[in-house]
């Protein structure tokens, strides 16, 4: 296939960027756009040109590193798939595909398509886990847990951090990554002592970092690549009200 | 130089917990004064990060990923071994230890094996206690499956993404440290040296990927969990960035390497198809608890898998190993595999390839409890390829996976360097010459949460250590060999990319020093790396500057210690005049075409440490006991 790659060129964080288009060779329809890049980078490089900056690691769409605005949505035209699992097959020959960084301001542009996500991380941090010291758990064995609360758990728990749902979002939200969090954990039996606290911890952490309000467009539920559905907003939003009505009454 | 691997002796089912009670132990307060430095942040990174914070240590944890969550132990899929006896078939502490001892071949400790072993239920237990979402059955009790050499259910599991849900629990251990204040995890740094300081570890030098800045970090320990090196074939399983170069810096710096020449090559991945390919992808192997692996009977057969009836396919693995059938260990899955392709059978582009079916699984349980078991690995089949693996078999051929190979450490997980702790796969320690499915998970949790927590302890508590500064000699004159490292890459300006090196280097070690290895073909080999490498250090170009986020520099400079370390493990695969496990000498076989072990010449874990200047690596042997289980072939026929 003949494609050319419009790519957005930024040095660092402080250059203005912009995007330059280049001609690619003729690739197989199965060459993932990602491995697209990696040909076009060695073709830079081997001319002594710095080539695209981009993240990426598993490229088996598990490790959550690459995200890319593929034709204007995040991980690009096909639903449930991430960027480096994206063939060209997606695209018809001689197409023009624009690649863009996740635009966000919470996920300052590092360079080229690199942003950085480290706000996410920092949401987990205010509480989106289960306080047990190592050594200190009980007999697994002890603790049944009902199989649909398992499986709804992991549903959520598939979440891969990639924060496609906050590029596609027009408002910057994060709801659909922190509800995915809570969902996960407030499924279990595990998750329930420090549930109400750790809803208010993620919701708290979230407007710090500068994320916006959720208004339910549910552009982040398409663009997410491991399928988080919606339903996850919607407990989140229960749950916070519930910990606040807790907190107001003088309950939590 | 004496090895020691300082187990005590004694029973082994007590020798854990004896050397536990040996250990001397720091106190809560002056834990707080003692810093330690976690290259890694995955499942083995991860854990003894978030381990050592709880204990009231002040940790550093460095990661080259933008988050730790992204560490290349969240694409393990299948599952995590565990002696629970969840089935109620007989499984036991004995028979986990039996199973990865012979699995192995013999070729790993006895004590560190039964201690895994040992360990095991325990992670279940931590894991759950995370929120681990572990598959469930109806009653609500924890479901399990089979594995490679395994003849019971013990694998423990979520769907086909079980690496992901245990590195999200450690993940979010760590996240709890980080918000109490006792763990900082620096994200985009690069160890790319160790500070050795009175011939102890103090610390690393970091390139921040970022701002490309040189950072030195001291401590009174370093603990490296920076996984394997199978991408030294430049097409594996593993992850793009995932590299050898901290360990590799570490034994440049006297951290002896132990069986650098013992690599597994997993029998189901897709096959590669095109010059483009970035990397290969894994099929679990928990898909052969219902899949069975098959090529066409007639040479060359080139008719489709659905049109080849069932008298006319030859279930290579159930024929060779009736006892195991398709869930043998993974050196014969692939070994077997590569046979019978050689022998033209193989199918696919190339013939390189054979069938992983899940018809008759199909027909017995139905389309969608299999859906249910690895719905996520059919997507992501389907994906890569199109297809739907409930409609047309799969086509998976053996690919570069995990190297049990990895820094020599003692029972403690001490490297030959004091205070160097190496945890993981990044360590040679548990897995022998062949590591069985399941248990890499196993392992990296085993010593993140529970061992190096204890011997860290007991290392820190005898040690005597001066204060070391950030600007010492040691540490400036580390960072200015770095620094002139990387200046030096970047002012070659030749014609050949890092890439290219890369893939010329996985070329030649895996016709050399893959699936098949022979005394001619590692000689070869040997000169084959050596020239490549000299050809890089002359003729590589990497553009941009040192000062910037450069991702060319950072592959180059990986790449440069792939050629030495390629070039090592071909001198260690050389060395073993025998086949054992994942290491199959074609001069050492049966007359059925099985590894022969020579344990009167090769029961050693082979060990090398760096040659001084000019000099090649010295060779050094630890000899392996067998005082529990007796030595012999291993019966999976």
């Amino acid at each position: 296939m003949k494609v050319a790659l419009r790519i957005w060129r930024q040095r660092d964080a402080s250059d203005r960027g912009g995007f330059v288009r280049y001609q690619m060779r003729d690739l197989a329809p199965d060459t993932t756009v990602l491995e697209a890049l990696d040909d076009l980078n060695e073709w830079l490089v081997g001319r002594g040109e710095p080539p695209v900056a981009f993240d990426s690691d598993c490229r088996e769409g598990i490790c959550g590193a690459c995200g890319i605005v593929v034709d204007g949505r995040p991980h690009g035209p096909v639903p449930g798939t991430t960027t480096c699992l994206l063939p060209l097959r997606a695209f018809r020959d001689g197409a023009t595909i624009t690649l863009e960084p996740f635009r966000t301001g919470v996920f300052p542009v590092v360079r080229d398509l690199v942003v950085d996500r480290s706000a996410l991380d920092r949401v987990v941090q205010a509480g989106g886990y289960v306080s047990v010291r190592t050594g200190s758990a009980p007999d697994a064995g002890a603790l049944p847990v009902a199989r649909d609360a398992a499986e709804r758990a992991l549903d959520a728990a598939a979440c891969i951090g990639c924060g496609a749902c906050v590029a596609a979002c027009p408002n910057g939200a994060v709801s659909l990554f922190v509800g995915a969090k809570l969902t996960h954990l407030a499924a279990l039996p595990q998750g329930q002592p420090e549930r109400a606290r750790r809803t208010q911890g993620l919701v708290a952490a979230a407007d710090h970092e500068g994320f916006g309000g959720c208004t339910l467009h549910g552009e982040c539920q398409a663009a997410c690549p491991k399928h988080i559905d919606l339903d996850v907003i919607a407990r989140l939003n229960r749950d916070y009200l519930t910990a606040a009505l807790a907190r107001w009454w003088g309950h939590a | 130089m004496m090895l020691r691997d300082v187990a005590p002796a004694g029973p082994l089912a007590a020798r854990w917990q004896r050397r536990r009670s040996e250990l001397e132990l720091v106190g809560p307060t002056r834990r707080r004064q003692h810093q330690v430095i976690v290259v890694g942040a995955g499942l083995a990174g991860a854990s003894a990060a978030a381990t050592l914070g709880e204990l009231g240590y002040r940790v550093r944890c460095l990661t080259f990923h933008d988050s730790p969550r992204r560490a290349h132990s969240v694409a393990a899929q299948g599952g995590i071994n565990a002696a629970r006896d969840a089935a109620n078939d007989g499984d036991s502490v004995e028979r986990l230890f039996h199973d990865t001892l012979e699995g192995g071949d013999f070729r790993s400790r006895e004590s560190n094996v039964y201690r895994l072993a040992e360990l095991s239920a325990r992670i279940i237990d931590q894991a759950v206690a995370q929120g681990v979402p572990f598959a469930r059955e109806y009653g609500g009790h924890l479901a399990t499956r089979s594995f490679g050499g395994a003849l019971v259910s013990r694998t423990f599991y979520a769907r086909g993404q079980t690496g992901q849900q245990l590195l999200l629990g450690a993940y979010q251990a760590l996240a709890k440290e980080v918000a109490a204040g006792g763990v900082t995890v620096l994200a985009r740094r690069e160890m790319l040296d160790l500070i050795v300081v009175d011939g102890r570890a103090r610390g690393v030098i970091a390139r921040d990927l970022v701002s490309g800045a040189l950072e030195a970090h001291v401590a009174d320990a370093v603990v490296l969990a920076t996984g394997g090196y199978a991408n030294v074939y430049f097409l594996s399983t593993n992850a793009k960035a995932s590299n050898a170069t901290a360990i590799w810096r570490a034994h440049r710096r006297g951290a002896a390497f132990a069986n650098p020449g013992f690599v597994q090559f997993h029998p189901t991945c897709l096959p590669a198809a095109g010059e483009q390919q970035a990397k290969l992808t894994l099929m679990s192997e928990s898909l052969r608890n219902d899949a069975r692996l098959w090529v066409p009977r007639r040479p060359g057969d080139a008719r489709r898998p659905e049109a080849i009836p069932e008298a006319e396919r030859d279930y290579f693995l159930e024929r060779r190993y009736p006892r195991y059938g398709n869930l043998v260990p993974r050196d014969l899955g692939s070994r077997a595999a590569k046979t019978v392709c050689d022998e033209g059978h193989g199918v696919g582009s190339g013939g390189r390839a054979v069938y992983l079916d899940l018809r008759d699984a199909a027909a017995r349980v139905g389309a969608g409890v299999l859906r249910e078991r690895y719905g996520n690995l059919f997507e992501l089949y389907r994906h890569i390829t199109g297809d739907d693996p409930l409609e047309i078999p799969m086509r998976v051929a053996p690919a570069a996976h995990y190297t049990m190979g990895g820094l020599w450490v003692d029972y403690d997980l001490m490297s030959t360097i004091p205070g160097l702790f190496v945890i993981g796969e990044a360590n040679f320690s548990d897995q022998g010459a062949n590591r069985l499915g399941a248990s890499a998970l196993m392992q990296g949790l085993a010593d993140g949460y529970f061992i190096l927590p204890c011997t860290l302890a007991g290392y820190l508590a005898g040690a005597r250590l001066a204060p070391v500064a950030e600007d010492g000699a040691e540490a400036t004159a580390a960072r200015a060999e770095v620094r002139a490292r990387l200046e030096k890459l970047l002012a070659l300006s030749g014609r050949r990319t890092a890439s290219d090196f890369h893939r010329a280097l996985g070329r030649v070690l895996w016709d050399a020093c893959g699936l098949e290895r022979s005394r001619d073909g590692l000689a070869k080999a040997i000169d084959e790396v050596a020239a490549l490498r000299e050809a890089f250090w002359d003729d590589v170009t990497v553009p941009g500057g040192p000062g910037e986020l450069n991702q060319e520099l950072e592959r180059a400079g990986r790449v440069a210690d792939f050629l030495e370390l390629g070039e090592l493990m071909c001198r260690d695969a050389l060395a073993r005049e025998e086949s054992c496990g994942c290491h199959f000498r074609v001069e050492h076989q049966t007359p059925e075409g099985e590894a022969r072990r020579d344990d009167d010449g090769f029961a050693h874990v082979a060990v090398w440490m760096p040659g001084a200047a000019g000099r090649g690596p010295q060779s050094l042997l630890e000899p392996l006991r067998f005082e529990t289980l007796a030595l012999r072939e291993r019966l999976y026929r």
